[in-house]
């Protein structure tokens, strides 16, 4: 008896999602936008760097530094200047991310053994693709060196640092990011669409003919939070299958695991969306309330930065985001076989958020009633 | 002869969905009081819009007030007074602050602005009321408020677009009489109705129906047509639903309906056709039946012109079971129902008893409390104190037993408008619990009984309305349930799909289901064998409709209408309250 009527409700569920145009669209539209979006255009590497170069020494060793910067792979074009105000001027309208200053002596301080120096300036109003961009030409910049050191016949520097990337070690960009990728999806489909059924059913006043119903309140709970996790674990394949498949990322851990705590994500995730349309009259404030509260849980979550560079009155702010645990389960399932002890870890706290999500989620949604 | 207010030539507009919204139409808007009479869905908006110039026809065109509305749209705005179906109030702003809005935006100069405020106010009687919030005023203020902003540079021709929807007798009667005064003044006024018995208060009309225009010229000359041909048939007390069934079916009856504890019927023309009708019906009324004639009706010469009524017969009621009679316990059942939000209270100790096989009305202005007590009766809203009982259990100890025996129908036909009319049946069957060979049976039964297999895959917003209310009611009975909940089941519904909608429900009352039904709607108060009548949260008076019309009869008014009654009464507990 029950279970004809949540069967029911499930089913209608499904249906008025996938026979409304408008919902078939939120369902393709912005899960395919993120894919492309954030997977190639958002990137955080810094390529196709702009580079000015005002060289007093025109030496040998000068020329060899031009050669070797014209040479690498993520600098677009390397341009002579002739005098400090054409190498201001560059920097001033953003022609260039860094200048490279080499003083008249640089190649005869070197044939001389004495330390030569070259001088970077950088463009600040761009911060962060400085400063990686500063961190490409001190490498260079010092291979040359260590060259020269050992083609002189002098001690190279006495610490050489080698650095190895481990799970990436080609630090791709998409090894990173299309993992994150999977939990985020989940978060958005999951939340807008269960965010939108009872504020739909206000609206088009369904909402009283399904409470006059014999179908008891929970009931109703369970047949709206079901079928939006349904769709969610739909988006998380198709995501975690274009991870593996088009991207080429390593799936090193247990996929039973990630579906074992992806359970609890969504139902997490679901119990939020629930709490939005108990309190929304109408889809539109459904939708907003569900921006409100995604774009926050994105930004607090590790996704794109670490939660540990946050000022820490902030940090304990993140720990009832669902997508905090959710986003260390997929890196590491994808990216190492996290370990199931580590798995757990990550998941008792989506049980938990999920358990008050939902239950406050069912005491405002009674509480309406009155 | 003077040039008309409004020259409508064929105008044929389509939106490109389903049928065009007009076809053809051609007619003409004079002085005075001009009704724009049809069904929601006939196209009365549309033709409005038209004649604002802010659509323009397919074909066709209309000059209004001699400007043409394509070439001269400026023209015609500047000289009219438009108010839309839902005026368009700041809600957040006050009475005065709304008229300094559109005073604003009707350019009226500040030098003359106190005296002309002055005059709408006390003519609309808002004076007092010039501090409120536009959003506190009832629907009734809200009209009257929104014919002050469109009459604030005096139209010389003023449209209003559905002015009585959602305002009560009372405040109807107010609205009728401004206007009335207006056109007196020599403002022509085109008011837009879904109510046919406006139509008779009218001038002119134009008769609106699925896009095409019906009648055009005054009521009197089309309620003329059936002329002779209206009779009451009285001494049929309790039994009237069979016997209205019964009658329809004989030959030479066009339209049938029950008023009170009496039948309408309008027969066919003719001389001898019509004897032999009567004759019939008489009949098959069974003894004590008289008949009688009686005035006509602007409706039963508008069913005369679509060519009838449905027919009494109901394939539903046929189908269902007789009910055994339980007892004398009543189906449903308000004790003490109360309702208090705030310092607010919505319903105020209303108690009253249905019992098995009647139709019980809630009848009231809006928010008097008609349907705050609706809804604590469905379940739908937790009582402060009283309970509600259906079938026997309480809606609050055992909501889950009681919702089971009652089916529910929104005004709006809340259906689930992207699925299919399958997919609808088969959602409600299930959340009925219905399974297996039962709801197969049901299902199949449905869509036989309403006509609606042809329409299977269709997505229930595309229905036509009459079908829309079909599939709801299908829905609200598919689990066979021993109460009705209707909450203003057939407003702005055509005449026709109203009887087919009756028809149904009076035939399962025959069968034992019991109905509670909320409208503000004079002819479904008709079908009722009892009404309370709710009034500022209380329940002000209970009866019969004849004896609610028979306590305000009086020597200068010895046949009061339904209407009547309801402003009698309610102008009656104003004055005791005030004593």
């Amino acid at each position: 008896m029950w279970w004809t009527r949540l069967k029911a409700l499930i089913v209608k569920e499904l249906l008025a999602l996938l026979r409304d145009p408008k919902a078939r669209l939120i369902l393709v539209g912005p899960p395919l936008v993120q894919l492309l979006v954030f997977s190639y255009a958002a990137t955080l590497d810094v390529t196709n760097i702009d580079l000015v170069v005002l060289d007093r020494d025109a030496g040998a060793a000068s020329r060899e530094l031009v050669q070797r910067l014209e040479g690498a792979p993520d600098f677009r074009s390397v341009v002579p200047v002739a005098g400090e105000a054409a190498l201001a001027a560059a920097i001033d309208r953003q022609e260039a991310i860094a200048a490279i200053s080499i003083g008249p002596t640089f190649s005869r301080d070197i044939a001389a053994g004495v330390p030569a120096k070259v001088q970077v300036i950088l463009d600040g109003r761009r911060s962060n693709a400085s400063q990686i961009v500063a961190g490409y030409i001190s490498r260079i910049v010092q291979g040359l060196g260590a060259e020269i050191a050992v083609s002189g016949g002098r001690a190279p520097p006495p610490v050489d640092v080698v650095a190895r990337n481990w799970f990436n070690p080609n630090l791709i960009y998409q090894w990173f990011m299309v993992p994150n990728l999977v939990a985020s999806i989940a978060l958005l489909i999951g939340l807008i669409v269960t965010a939108l059924s009872i504020a739909r059913e206000r609206e088009l006043g369904t909402f009283d003919q399904l409470m006059v119903s014999p179908l008891r309140t929970h009931e109703i709970l369970i047949g709206k939070v079901i079928p939006p996790m349904l769709v969610g674990s739909v988006h998380l394949t198709l995501y975690v299958l274009a991870a593996v498949l088009v991207f080429g990322i390593p799936l090193r851990g247990s996929l039973g695991l990630l579906y074992g705590s992806a359970l609890f994500y969504l139902l997490s995730v679901a119990g939020l969306g629930l709490f939005i349309s108990a309190l929304a009259a109408t889809q539109q404030q459904a939708i907003l309330g569900a921006f409100l509260l995604l774009v926050p849980a994105t930004l607090l979550s590790g996704f794109a930065t670490p939660i540990e560079n946050m000022p820490e009155w902030l940090q304990p702010v993140t720990i009832v985001n669902p997508l905090r645990y959710f986003l260390i389960i997929v890196r590491g399932v994808f990216l190492k076989d996290l370990p199931v002890a580590e798995i757990a870890a990550q998941t008792l706290p989506l049980a938990l958020i999920a358990a008050a999500t939902l239950t406050a989620a069912a005491w405002l949604f009674r509480r309406r009633l009155e | 002869m003077a040039e008309p207010v409004v020259r409508i030539e064929n105008v044929t507009l389509d939106f490109g969905q389903g049928a065009p919204a007009l076809r053809n139409v051609s007619g003409l808007v004079e002085g005075g009081i001009t009704g724009l009479v049809g069904p929601d869905g006939a196209g009365k908006t549309t033709l409005i819009r038209l004649m604002t110039g802010l659509l323009l026809p397919d074909e066709g065109r209309l000059s209004v007030l001699g400007f043409d509305t394509r070439s001269e749209a400026a023209a015609v705005q500047a000289a009219i007074g438009y108010m839309p179906q839902r005026f368009g109030l700041y809600e957040d702003l006050s009475v005065a602050e709304n008229l300094d809005l559109y005073a604003d935006l009707r350019g009226l100069p500040p030098a003359e602005r106190a005296e002309v405020f002055e005059r709408l106010l006390s003519f609309t009687d808002l004076k007092r009321f010039t501090g409120r919030l536009a959003g506190r005023l009832s629907g009734g203020m809200k009209q009257k408020l929104g014919l002050a902003c469109a009459l604030l540079t005096k139209p010389r021709l003023l449209l209003l677009d559905e002015p009585s929807v959602g305002v009560d007798p009372v405040s109807r009667r107010d609205l009728w009489a401004m206007v009335k005064e207006l056109a007196g003044e020599g403002i022509g006024v085109l008011w837009s109705t879904a109510y046919l018995d406006e139509a008779e208060a009218c001038d002119r009309v134009l008769l609106l129906n699925a896009g095409e225009l019906l009648f055009s010229g005054p009521p009197g000359d089309l309620t003329q047509q059936v002329d002779g041909r209206v009779f009451r048939l009285t001494g049929v007390g309790q039994g009237r639903r069979a016997v209205l069934a019964e009658v329809l079916g004989g030959r030479g009856i066009v339209d049938g309906v029950i008023q009170g504890e009496t039948i309408r019927l309008v027969v066919a023309g003719g001389a001898e056709e019509k004897d032999a009708a009567i004759t019939e019906a008489r009949s098959r009324a069974g003894e004590g039946a008289e008949v009688r004639p009686t005035p006509p009706r602007f409706e039963d010469a508008f069913i005369d012109m679509l060519g009838g009524g449905p027919g009494g017969r109901s394939q539903l009621a046929e189908a269902s079971p007789m009910r055994a009679a339980g007892g004398d316990e009543a189906v449903i059942e308000a004790r003490g129902l109360t309702k208090r939000f705030g310092d607010f209270t919505a319903a105020d100790d209303i108690s009253f008893s249905i019992p098995r096989g009647q139709i019980f009305g809630l009848l009231g202005p809006n928010g008097a409390g008609k349907s705050t007590t609706f809804k604590m009766l469905c379940g739908l809203l937790k009582p402060t104190s009283g309970e509600g009982r259906v079938a026997g259990f309480d809606l609050r100890r055992k909501s889950a037993e009681a919702r089971n025996q009652l089916g529910y129908m929104a005004q709006k036909f809340s259906l689930y408008g992207d699925l299919s009319v399958d997919q609808n049946l088969a959602f409600f069957a299930g959340a009925y619990g219905l399974g297996g060979a039962r709801r197969h049976e049901r299902t199949a039964l449905m869509k036989e009984v309403f006509a609606l297999s042809p329409h299977a895959g269709m997505s229930a917003k595309d229905l036509p309305l009459g079908l829309k209310q079909r599939l709801a009611l299908a829905c609200a009975v598919m689990h066979d349930p021993a109460a009705l909940f209707l909450d203003e089941p057939t407003s702005g519904v055509d005449p026709v799909t109203r009887r087919e909608f009756w028809t149904h429900i009076n035939g399962l009352v025959e069968k034992g289901v019991t109905v509670l039904v909320t409208t503000h709607f004079m002819d479904e108060a008709e079908y009722c064998d009892r009404i309370a009548l709710i009034y500022r949260g209380r329940a002000i008076a209970l009866g019969s409709p004849d004896e609610l019309r028979a306590s305000v009869a009086s020597p200068e008014r010895p046949d009061p209408t339904m209407e009547d009654a309801f402003i009698a009464l309610i102008e009656r507990s104003r004055l005791a309250e005030a004593a």
